[in-house]
Order: C-alpha cells, then sequence, then structure tokens
C-alpha cells in the first residue's frame, strides 16, 4: 500500500510499500517514532483521509472484501460494526455537544437494529462491561465531565459495542497515568478473550507492546524497517533503528547509571526523503552502499523480515 | 556523580517547611470562595546541591504545583522555602530578581513554553540582557556557547520555534534555563511529550550538564523509567502529600508504601516474557483534591486498607528511607 497526501509542493508519500496481514484473534503492535506513518496506516484501513490524502497504489482487503474499491456507502456500514477504532484523545475524539448515552446508542441503533429500549439495556450492558460503575448516570452525562480514565473506557465500550473483527487502537493509552493505563490494558486484553477480535494496535511505548502484541511491525520513515513475532523482536532485533529503540528506553537494568543510548537526529520529514535507506543518516552501521541503494525487505527466517542491507 | 543523602552535614541548596498551596473554587455572582483545591498540603522537603530529587505521582497530585511554587510561579498559601538559608516566600518580584537568576525552569511543552514570535536568538539572549550578565557586545557569542552546550548548530539561532521538532524545542528550553548559570532547575516532566529515542537524547543532555555545569535538578515525571533513570532520590506523591521519599535503589528495590509499589508496577516492561505476570492494579482514579478522604488519604484504593487507615492520617517517619503509612510493606 502507499498512501500519498496533496500538498503545495505536489504530492508527499506518507506511507510506502506497506504489506502485512493480521489473522483474525491476533494482536500486532505497530511501533515507530511520531511522523513513521503508524496512524496513516491505520486511517488508509478505514479510508479515514480527508480531501488531500489517497491510497496511490495496492490495495486492503477485509474479509474478503477490497476496502480500497469499496463504495463511501458500503465503507460506512462496515466502519463502526465490523472495523472500530480508538483514538489517543479521548477529551477530542467524543462529541462534547451530545451526551455519552447519545452517541453511545447512536452506534448501537445504527449498526445493531435494536429498538430505542433494547439499545439503552445494551448500552447499559457495554458501559458495565468495561467498568463504570454508575452506568444509568453516565449514559446521562456530557463527555466534560469525565475523567480521561473514564472517557477512554466509553470510547472502548462505543469501539466494541457492535462487536467488531477488528479493532485499530491507536495510542489507546498515551494520554493516562500510569495506573489508570495499567487498568484499560487489562481491560482490552479481557474483551480480546471474550470477542477474539483482532487488534491492531499503535504505539511508540515498548514496554506496551511487549504486553500486548503477538506480533511486531516497526515503522521508520514511512515504511516497514522490520516484522517479526513479538518474543524474536525483544530479543534479536535485527534492524539497527529497532536495536536503537529499544536501547533509548530509560530505567531498564542495563543503563540505570550509564548513558542512554538515544539515536542521533530525528525522523526525516516526508517533503525530503532521504536517498538509499531511509535510516542511514542516522545509523552507526551506515555504509557506501546504504547512501545510494534502498534495501528491500528480506525474510531471514520464518516470521522474521527486516529491510536493512546488513543482513 | 555526587552522591548526596539527606544528612545533617550538609546544608540544604532549597528548603520547603510545610508548604501549602491552594486554590480558592469560587461561585456565583460574588465569586464567594466556597472551598479550596488543595494541590499542596504541609510539605517539607529538602534538596542537597548536586542531587536530582525526582517527584512522581499521577496527574493531579500537586508535583508541577511543587516545582511551580519554588519558582514561585505560584504563591504560596502558608509554609516556607528557602534558597542558601534565605526564605524567599514573601519576597516581592523586585527581591527575587537576583533568586530568579539561580532558580530556573524546562517546562513539559515544548511547543507552548517558547513565544512563537521571537527568534531563538532573541529567546535565549533576552535573560543575558535583562540581568546584565554579558556586556553588550559579548551576548551574541553567549548566545553560540549556549547552542554549542546543547547540541544545536549555531545558525539556527535566526529561526523561528515552529521551524523545530519537539525534540529540539526542549534543547532550546534547556539552554535558556541554563543561560544565566542557575544553581538549581526544576525540570516539569521534560521529556513526557518527546519519542523515546529523543528522550534518551536530552536525559543524556540534562546528566551532562549537571555534571559540567553542577546543576541541583528537582526531576518531576509521572512516568517510572526517566525518574529511575536520572534521579539520587526519589520522592512520591499522592493527593498532595509526600507518602514516601528515599535514595533511588532503596525506593526501587524495596518500596515501603503500598502506592509507590503499585505505580512501579504499573507500568508494563519492555521483556514479552513478563507479560502474564499476575499485577496489582488499582482500581478507580485519584480522589478529587478538594475533598481528600479522611485518614490516609489513599485508603479508598489500597488493597492492604485497615480500620485504622481510614481514621487516622499517618505522618511521614523514618531517617534515610521516610514513609507515611500505619502498615509499610517489608
Amino acid at each position: 500500500m502507499q498512501t500519498v497526501f496533496r500538498a503545495d509542493q505536489g504530492d508527499v508519500t506518507a506511507v510506502d510499500e506497506v504489506s502485512f496481514q493480521i489473522k483474525l484473534g491476533e494482536t500486532i503492535g505497530i511501533v515507530g517514532e511520531s511522523g513513521c506513518g503508524k496512524s496513516v496506516t491505520s486511517l488508509s484501513i478505514m479510508r479515514l483521509l480527508g480531501k488531500e490524502g489517497r491510497i496511490q497504489q495496492g490495495e486492503i482487503w477485509f474479509n474478503g472484501a477490497n476496502l480500497t474499491e469499496l463504495s463511501e456507502a458500503d465503507l460506512r456500514k462496515l466502519r463502526g460494526k465490523e472495523i472500530a477504532m480508538i483514538f489517543q484523545e479521548p477529551m477530542t475524539s467524543l462529541n462534547p455537544v451530545f451526551t455519552i448515552g447519545n452517541q453511545l446508542i447512536e452506534t448501537i441503533r445504527l449498526h445493531m437494529k435494536l429498538n430505542r429500549k433494547e439499545s439503552k439495556a445494551y448500552a447499559i450492558q457495554m458501559l458495565t462491561k468495561v467498568g463504570i460503575s454508575r452506568p444509568e448516570a453516565i449514559l446521562k452525562e456530557y463527555p466534560h465531565t469525565l475523567s480521561g480514565g473514564m472517557r477512554q473506557r466509553v470510547m472502548i465500550a462505543i469501539a466494541l459495542a457492535c462487536k467488531p473483527k477488528l479493532l485499530i487502537a491507536d495510542e489507546p493509552t498515551t494520554a493516562l497515568d500510569v495506573t489508570v493505563q495499567a487498568q484499560i490494558l487489562r481491560l482490552m486484553k479481557q474483551l480480546r478473550e471474550e470477542s477474539g477480535a483482532a487488534i491492531m494496535l499503535i504505539t511508540h511505548d515498548l514496554g506496551i507492546v511487549a504486553e500486548m502484541a503477538d506480533k511486531v511491525i516497526v515503522m521508520y520513515a514511512g515504511q516497514i524497517v522490520e516484522e517479526a513475532d513479538v518474543f524474536s523482536i525483544f530479543e534479536k532485533p535485527l534492524h539497527p533503528y529497532t536495536q536503537g529503540l529499544l536501547q533509548s528506553i530509560p530505567g531498564t537494568e542495563n543503563n540505570d547509571n550509564n548513558r542512554l543510548f538515544g539515536i542521533p537526529g530525528s525522523v526525516p520529514s516526508i517533503q525530503r526523503m532521504p536517498q538509499g535507506c531511509r535510516f542511514h543518516s542516522r545509523c552507526e552501521y551506515a555504509t557506501e552502499k546504504c547512501i545510494h541503494e534502498q534495501p528491500t525487505l528480506k525474510t531471514i527466517k520464518p516470521n522474521h523480515q527486516v529491510k536493512c542491507w546488513l543482513y | 556523580m555526587i552522591e548526596a543523602k539527606e544528612s545533617p552535614s550538609q546544608t540544604p541548596l532549597i528548603q520547603i517547611e510545610g508548604l501549602k498551596t491552594y486554590y480558592p473554587i469560587k461561585k456565583g455572582i460574588f465569586s464567594r470562595t466556597v472551598g479550596h483545591v488543595k494541590a499542596v498540603d504541609d510539605i517539607s522537603l529538602n534538596i542537597y546541591e548536586g542531587e536530582t530529587l525526582g517527584l512522581i505521582g499521577e496527574s493531579g497530585c500537586g508535583k508541577s504545583t511543587i516545582g511551580r511554587s519554588i519558582v514561585r510561579l505560584e504563591n504560596p498559601s502558608n509554609g516556607k522555602i528557602f534558597f542558601q538559608n534565605e526564605d524567599i516566600t514573601q519576597y516581592s518580584n523586585q527581591q527575587l530578581k537576583p533568586i530568579r537568576k539561580n532558580i530556573q525552569i524546562i517546562f513539559q511543552d515544548p511547543y507552548s513554553s517558547l513565544n512563537p514570535r521571537k527568534k531563538i536568538n532573541d529567546i535565549l539572549s533576552e535573560p543575558l540582557i535583562v540581568h546584565k550578565l554579558v556586556k553588550p557586545h559579548e551576548v551574541q557569542q553567549n548566545v553560540d556557547q549556549l547552542l554549542d552546550a546543547v547540541g544545536l548548530p549555531r545558525s539556527y539561532k535566526n529561526r523561528y520555534p515552529h521551524e523545530f521538532s519537539g525534540g529540539q524545542r526542549q534543547r532550546i528550553g534547556i539552554a535558556r534555563a541554563i543561560s544565566l548559570k542557575p544553581k538549581f532547575i526544576v525540570c516539569d516532566e521534560p521529556v513526557s511529550a518527546l519519542d523515546v529515542s529523543i528522550q534518551a537524547q536530552i536525559l543524556n543532555l540534562l546528566k551532562d550538564l549537571q555534571q559540567e555545569l553542577n546543576l541541583t535538578y528537582l526531576f518531576i515525571a509521572h512516568g517510572v523509567g526517566a525518574v529511575k533513570y536520572i534521579s539520587t532520590r526519589v520522592a512520591v506523591m499522592y493527593l498532595g502529600k509526600i507518602v514516601e521519599l528515599a535514595d533511588k535503589a532503596d525506593l526501587f528495590n524495596h518500596p515501603k508504601h503500598p502506592y509507590t509499589q503499585i505505580l512501579l508496577n504499573s507500568s508494563p516492561l519492555p521483556d514479552p516474557k513478563l507479560r502474564n505476570k499476575e499485577r496489582l492494579i488499582i482500581q478507580g482514579e485519584v480522589p478529587s483534591s478538594a475533598n481528600p478522604p479522611m485518614g490516609c488519604r489513599f485508603h479508598t484504593r489500597c488493597p492492604y486498607v485497615q480500620d485504622k487507615c481510614k481514621n487516622e492520617e499517618p505522618l511521614l517517619t523514618g531517617f534515610l528511607h521516610t514513609v507515611a503509612c500505619h502498615y509499610p510493606l517489608g
């Protein structure tokens, strides 16, 4: 898949040559720094790219349907019902002028074809499930009266209400305190076991990936640079970028009093992508070849692919 | 790194005694004060020269308010703040000016803490001119040195803040804080908004500068990792109170307060083999600090709560490892 956005100076490519699969019941973690194309990848699946964005190349298949060719009307039926999404900012992803009940019941009535009374009962059931203690009162309240953790619970209730087959969670706990984050992660695990949904988890926190994911995709500058099962990624990361990300985490045993690794420089801007391997300017192993030629995603062993000239 | 321990022989650089910072809650057309948000409620704390005191806790526990009270961006309601044995609590802005040179702050959000209409050169040279620290013809040279110190090219000084990434902006914030050669810097969540690889760069920079310039830090964070990496001693706050304070190794290896134990175990570790380990998770969220619970403030969420905790407030006790709990762990 390739996703491009129209800009003043012409088209810019945000995501390029991205291919992956998610199986039912599987959780894949997508990691990378900000600006690596993680969120654009997920928005492309939902086709929520706005007026300026479009999928230039490639196809997205969901359960036998080609999402890239589906009409807007058909897509609307899928969104929220078959594919649901939780966003990072629980403060801005709920509509401030409608009550929680309004927003939750809207989704349920639209997709589940239940009447008003049944929808309300189902909404209360969902809120109880996500650990909200007084669901009936919450239905009548507006988003601003709830705390961040509560809003994220409501978002999860809305997302899971129609029993989606795929849940896209874009940094679901980044805005929350660690104690509340632990509660939300546990909730997501429970719901995953109950519903058997596939989860696409986008995060920059490698701790969360280690905790939740089965498979990990590492993205850099709009491309996949490494893909493997979660144990291989943490035990034997191959790409220098993945290694750098893992070594940057503060407070782990190996760097308590020493210097942190830290990857020098920052992610290149999408308007000015470097030639050759996109990571070469920040890579300590870069050679002449890396500067001129772009590596391809190579399979090193079953379930482990890496895009680097070292292998 | 200089080891700074709680010992009577050493005089603290910053001394906080019974600090209370309350915000009034106003209601009605006459704005009557109907209550107070007790953001910081009776805190005493010493910060010694050369050390980094880490301060952790959930959002809304008052950790930023402590930092802002020391810099006097907030006016404390009660209590005293000493800087080098000088009581600065009641100082006027005029009296504070020489003190402010020594006490600086780095903010969390590098996007809103730099004036978007000023060039980097103006942002960095203004404090030098206001405090008349260098001669006018030496200002430019000083700005260059500051940019060198934080690892930014000198040519960047003619750019505006919006041309920089988050990590670069945080470097500018650090350059501004060290420009007056302060003794003490409040770092208010300086890496929370940054990517992990950039976080590491900034944490390394803060550590290097501390050694070069003999700085003392109050490092405020809600994430455990960065505090564990950079601190000498760590204080844990809950609802406006300090519940535990100890040497870093002591606190992380043998937490005595149940809240500390839970907080330290809350962030997932980057090791998938530990994923199925059963973890203690606290239910609910921090109660409102306008109306904190009776007795021990943590009793509503504490897994080990007893009757005594509901009625009697525990005091901070201990010598090197202080804890405020009726039934401390281990």
